[in-house]
């Protein structure tokens, strides 16, 4: 019953808890930018490019700036900026956009390999590059348990869960959500009522990329404080997988997000108690697989999602 | 149908000042000349219809209009005033309104959402309460009877025409377009959408109406402009034309709207079914217990609203489907468990009723889909290669003898016509000299030239000695083509007539399963055959088969 026992005692500690938050805020981000390109109609499997370009960028200008500000801001930029350039190849060129997600992931890690190199090649990223501030919450704080697990989280953590709701109003109780939607399920449609497809299509992408550079913000300037080759090991991916498991909807998404996130964080706290923490640092993965083997159900795509919209057919 | 009934009075025309103007209209795809300088002239408060055949070009010139493709050259006028149409959202502005032929609606979100998308009340946020209160508002003042909190695919196609002429009316549209709008409806479906196009003319609104129907011309328009090949053939009065003479403008040639066919000479017995039993595709019983003959030289025509197992009849004989009990002949051999390959070697030919998804291989140039089936066998395939003089030399010859266009061997299916899609299939099926055909829905979706060629083979085929099973949810078809009738309801023969003894009423009545059950599908069924027919049914049904129980029909 020793097995038992060391779960009990962990299930029982807040770092679990406050670790299933942290792990999951970068994926949340990630997965809501999925969740608002896919329901525009542009497939979006480029999330883990744009958070390692996101990371690197927030290094590189938060070392030369010191500015915590213009570090964040330079990584959500330039998360946009690659996500620019997934939206050109599916949305004006009609290429695959899977094939372009792809490509973007591989730029991404050879980019930022490079630019690694040739800025770190010895010495590391520096040390003295801003931190994302922590929220230290003065009531909630001082009590047992509670306090523990949420009164002295990251900023993005509280960005990433206050991002839930808004994604939801936006996509849901906004007329611009009401017409992305519509271009994601019939692109003809809204293009006869004079919706331009293109511009929700843009729009769209290129939020799913300021959403995942944030994140690559949080992954470099909080969570390893410093950037590493291919830090981001799969996140986007992850979060791809959670705005699958989650329907395409954004609260759907979060919840899948939180349970790769304590998959995580229970990996972590497993680590010296003797259970092949191996093992355990597999969970989110076989989740995934679990996930998208349709253990959820049959999940419904928009119906034009990943299908190019041509003008005058 | 209410066919053929005069057409509005002309008292409701106002005024004879245009309302809309194309002038000159020209647009080239490729080589293609789509539109070549056409005029319209549609005057304010009519319903003017543009026909012409698949092809002549009529839904370029409306997507013209709509601004969903940009003509070469050529001049729109409303009012009085030039417009410019740069898209869908000037054509708006400019108060012109469309209901496309495929329905532009959002599948997965409420009515009141597609109606009010693009303009949707309130700020950044949508009211969505004056969402649907003006959309309820809207259908009752103009008729359209609609829930705006409904899911659109929740509803039968009928009704989601009717969110696609709220979406215009919501636009405050005063022209309004409709693209072959009854391609999707049933009789009774067309009749109230006329009701409801000549409560919208009476309202101030103008309509044009695309179509190649010639006995909706008849029975709504006030004049017709006619296309051919992209180019203007004739703008006609209704009241002061005839559906021959504008079958004429069409086509461009006399046009037979009866089949001519003498008396068969019937042969040998070539096709038995007896005693044929089937399910459908979710496993339900379709087919129970068909007895049938189709013998040389004659046409067997099979009548009966949609789905009471006629799909399954024919895949049944092509050998598409298991039989599950039962034996089918074919020249006094039973085939029922033989493959369909087997079954071609004896002389059987199919006309699937959805030629794009069985008839052909879309991507595949003409000359292999003409000798499809036949691929294997020779002089098309020797010592297990492929003959490539054999297929030129076969498709050159069929191309000519049908009249396919293009008459390019390697132009792919994809590219022709629907009608010309048609010839090709009817070309290889016969190509074998078959002993037996079933063709099912031989001409559907085909315009007044395609229809009356595919018509004409087919009654030369049977002067041949082909025996043809004739599968057709066109009533008139039935009528002309076959030699007896047999009523199919609910998977079963109800009853067989020499066609020159058979009553329309009748057998409309026996389609419907002869009497009305209470609470089975059937009674929109008996709507549907009722509304087919131009009169009153009888007041005896007849008293076979009809409600026998332990029957699940197929639904």
């Amino acid at each position: 019953m020793d097995i038992v026992n060391t779960f009990a005692t962990i299930l029982a500690r807040p770092d679990l808890w406050a670790g299933t938050l942290r792990f999951a805020a970068p994926l949340t981000l990630a997965a809501l930018g999925g969740v608002i390109s896919e329901r525009s109609g542009v497939v979006n499997i480029a999330m883990e490019g744009m958070m390692l370009v996101g990371a690197f960028f927030a290094v590189l200008v938060g070392a030369a700036t010191h500015d915590i500000v213009l570090a964040t801001l330079a990584s959500v930029l330039c998360g946009g900026l690659i996500a620019t350039f997934h939206g050109v190849a599916s949305i004006h060129l009609r290429a695959n956009q899977i094939v372009s997600g792809m490509a973007i992931n591989l730029f991404a890690l050879g980019l930022t390999s490079f630019l690694m190199f040739r800025f770190y090649a010895t010495s590391g990223t520096p040390s003295d590059i801003p931190a994302l501030p922590d929220v230290n919450i003065p009531v909630i704080n001082s009590i047992p348990f509670v306090g523990a697990v949420i009164g002295d989280l990251n900023s993005i953590v509280w960005v990433s869960i206050l991002a839930v709701p808004v994604t939801w109003w936006f996509l849901f109780r906004t007329r611009i959500g009401l017409r992305i939607r519509a271009v994601g399920e019939h692109p003809r449609a809204a293009d006869t009522l004079g919706v331009s497809v293109f511009r929700m299509r843009y729009l769209c992408v290129i939020l799913s990329g300021l959403f995942s550079g944030l994140g690559g913000a949080y992954l470099a300037l909080s969570v390893a404080h410093s950037f590493s080759d291919n830090m981001t090991s799969g996140a986007g991916f992850i979060a791809l997988a959670a705005m699958i498991f989650g329907k395409w909807h954004p609260v759907g998404a979060f919840l899948a997000c939180l349970l790769f996130g304590f998959g995580q964080s229970l990996g972590i706290n497993l680590q010296g108690t003797g259970f092949p923490d191996q093992l355990v640092a597999a969970t989110p993965y076989v989740l995934t697989v679990v996930a998208l083997a349709g253990f959820v159900g049959r999940a419904v795509a928009p119906a034009a999602d990943g299908v190019p919209y041509e003008v005058g057919e | 149908m209410t066919a053929l009934v005069s057409p509005t009075a002309p008292a409701t025309i106002p005024s004879a000042t245009p309302y809309l103007q194309m002038r000159g209209i020209t647009k080239a795809f490729g080589t293609l000349l789509a539109n070549d300088h056409v005029d319209l002239t549609v005057r304010d408060r009519e319903i003017h219809a543009v026909v012409g055949e698949n092809g002549a070009g009529k839904t370029t010139l409306m997507n013209i209009l709509y601004g969903l493709i940009h003509p070469d050259s050529g001049d729109i006028v409303i009012d009085g005033s030039p417009v410019r149409i740069r898209g869908p959202r000037d054509a708006i502005a400019a108060g012109i309104g469309m209901v496309h032929q495929h329905f532009q609606l959002v599948p997965v979100m409420t009515v009141a959402e597609n109606v009010v998308l693009g303009q949707e009340p309130g700020g950044v946020v949508i009211d969505r309460r004056a969402a649907v209160r003006q959309v309820g508002e809207l259908s009752e003042r103009f008729g359209l009877v609609v829930d705006p909190t409904a899911r659109v695919e929740t509803l039968p196609v009928g009704v989601q025409q009717r969110v696609e002429l709220l979406k215009i009316l919501y636009r405050g549209s005063r022209l309004l377009v409709f693209d072959e709008p009854t391609a999707v409806l049933t009789p009774q479906e067309t009749d109230e959408l006329f009701e409801i196009l000549r409560g919208l003319v009476a309202g101030g609104k103008t309509v044009i109406l695309i179509t190649h129907k010639l006995n909706e011309v008849m029975a709504i328009s006030e004049r017709v402009t006619v296309l051919r090949q992209g180019r203007n053939a004739g703008e006609l009065e209704t009241a002061k034309t005839s559906p021959a003479e504008i079958a004429r403008a069409m086509v461009g040639r006399e046009v037979l709207l009866r089949v001519e066919r003498d008396e068969p000479h019937i042969g040998e017995e070539r096709l038995r079914l007896d005693g044929l039993k089937a399910n459908s595709d979710r496993q339900l019983p379709a087919l129970d217990g068909i007895d049938l003959t189709v013998r040389s030289g004659e046409i067997v025509g099979i009548a009966g609203v949609s789905g009471n197992g006629q799909l399954e009849l024919a895949e049944v004989i092509a050998g598409l489907r298991p039989v599950t009990d039962g034996h089918v002949f074919l020249g006094g051999e039973d085939v029922a468990h033989q493959a369909t390959a087997e079954r071609r070697v004896h002389g059987l030919a199919y006309i699937p009723e959805d030629r794009q998804a069985r008839g052909l291989v879309l991507p595949f140039d003409v000359k292999d889909n003409l000798i499809l089936g036949s691929q294997s066998r020779p002089p098309f395939a020797q010592r297990g290669q492929r003959n490539s003089e054999a297929v030129e030399e076969r498709a050159r010859e069929l191309i000519r003898r049908y009249d396919i266009r293009p008459p390019d061997p390697e132009a792919p299916a994809e590219s022709l016509s629907g009608g010309n899609q048609q010839k090709v299939v009817v070309a290889r099926e016969l190509a074998e000299n078959p002993k037996v055909l079933v063709a099912a829905e031989p001409a559907r979706g085909l315009d007044v030239g395609a229809t009356e060629f595919i018509h004409r083979q087919l009654i030369e085929q049977r002067d041949h000695g082909l025996a043809i099973l004739l599968i057709s949810s066109e009533l008139d078809e039935i009528f002309s083509l076959s030699d007896s009738i047999a009523v199919i309801y609910r998977g079963r023969i109800v009853e067989v007539v020499p066609s020159a003894a058979a009553d329309r009423e009748r057998i409309g009545l026996l389609m419907a399963g002869g009497t009305i059950e209470g609470g089975t599908p059937s009674a929109s069924q008996v709507a549907q055959a009722a509304a087919s027919l131009a009169t009153e049914p009888p007041g005896t049904p007849p008293p076979r088969e009809a409600g026998s129980p332990g029957q699940a029909g197929p639904q």
